[in-house]
């Protein structure tokens, strides 16, 4: 098993969206790290960014179980978002996720796992772990990460995006 | 001047990567995200805020019924 870089990117100015396209189809399973910041004004605001698999904003279920600190929750919606910092949390800190996106290039419907945290020097800040189902069929070519709504990811937001790739190691055999 | 929203595009094919402004019916995705987005956030807090008044309720009873805090805590932790 191997895992390589693909493509590692830190804002320079704010922007809406990052859009990885033409990833390489050579792999089995994507693991995508985001430390993101939007220029949202509180947590409420929307201040999540959103991960759409070939740019599809449709056929998207998610379960999340969340703890704030002082309560825990979970809920099931329509979008596969992942923790931000918004602007008024603690200067310089990021909201951090990883999602992984296991056999990326089949052709059945993909699940992937999410866990994010925010970073915020406050009594409250959220942690996640959430599960994901995209019901598409179609090998996943492209993932755009975007703020939700008006909002934008501020510079020094860092999405990276990595391929595993099965294989014989020495260690590990496959079949 | 309006402020021109961009996106990062980045191919992994090559490596490179640029700056584009977004799409009229990207714009409008947004927005469409947005409402959409709001209305279940609005949602899920609502029943969240439900379910904490609920539990402040079962135990301002259980209270009534002369358990400790402490009682209350192991039955409903």
């Amino acid at each position: 098993m191997t895992m390589a870089l693909i493509e590692s990117k830190t804002l320079a100015t704010a922007t809406a969206s990052i859009e990885f396209t033409s990833i390489p189809q050579d792999g089995t399973d994507l693991v995508l790290f985001v430390s993101a910041r939007t220029n949202a004004t509180d947590a409420s605001d929307g201040a999540a960014v959103r991960v759409n698999p070939n740019g599809s904003t449709t056929s998207k279920t998610e379960r999340v179980l969340r703890g704030t600190g002082s309560s825990t929750s979970s809920s099931t919606d329509t979008f596969f978002n992942l923790r931000a910092n918004p602007s008024n949390f603690t200067a310089n800190t990021f909201g951090n996720s990883s999602v992984y996106i296991p056999n990326y290039t089949g052709n059945s419907f993909k699940t992937m796992s999410a866990d994010g945290v925010n970073e915020n020097n406050a009594t409250s800040a959220q942690q996640e772990i959430r599960a994901w189902l995209w019901s598409n069929t179609s090998a996943i070519t492209s993932l755009t990460i975007a703020a939700i709504g008006s909002n934008q990811m501020v510079a020094g937001t860092t999405i990276s995006l990595y391929k595993i790739t099965k294989g014989s190691d020495g260690i590990v055999t496959t079949s | 001047m309006t402020e021109v929203i961009t996106k990062l595009v980045v191919n992994c094919a090559d490596g490179t990567s640029e700056v584009v402004p977004l799409t009229a019916e990207e714009l409008a995705q947004r927005e469409s995200d947005r409402l959409a987005y709001e209305a279940q956030e609005a949602e899920r807090l609502a029943a969240e805020e439900a379910k904490e008044n609920l539990k402040a309720s079962a135990n301002a009873k259980l209270a009534a019924l002369g358990l400790t805090a402490d009682e209350i805590a192991a039955i409903t932790a």
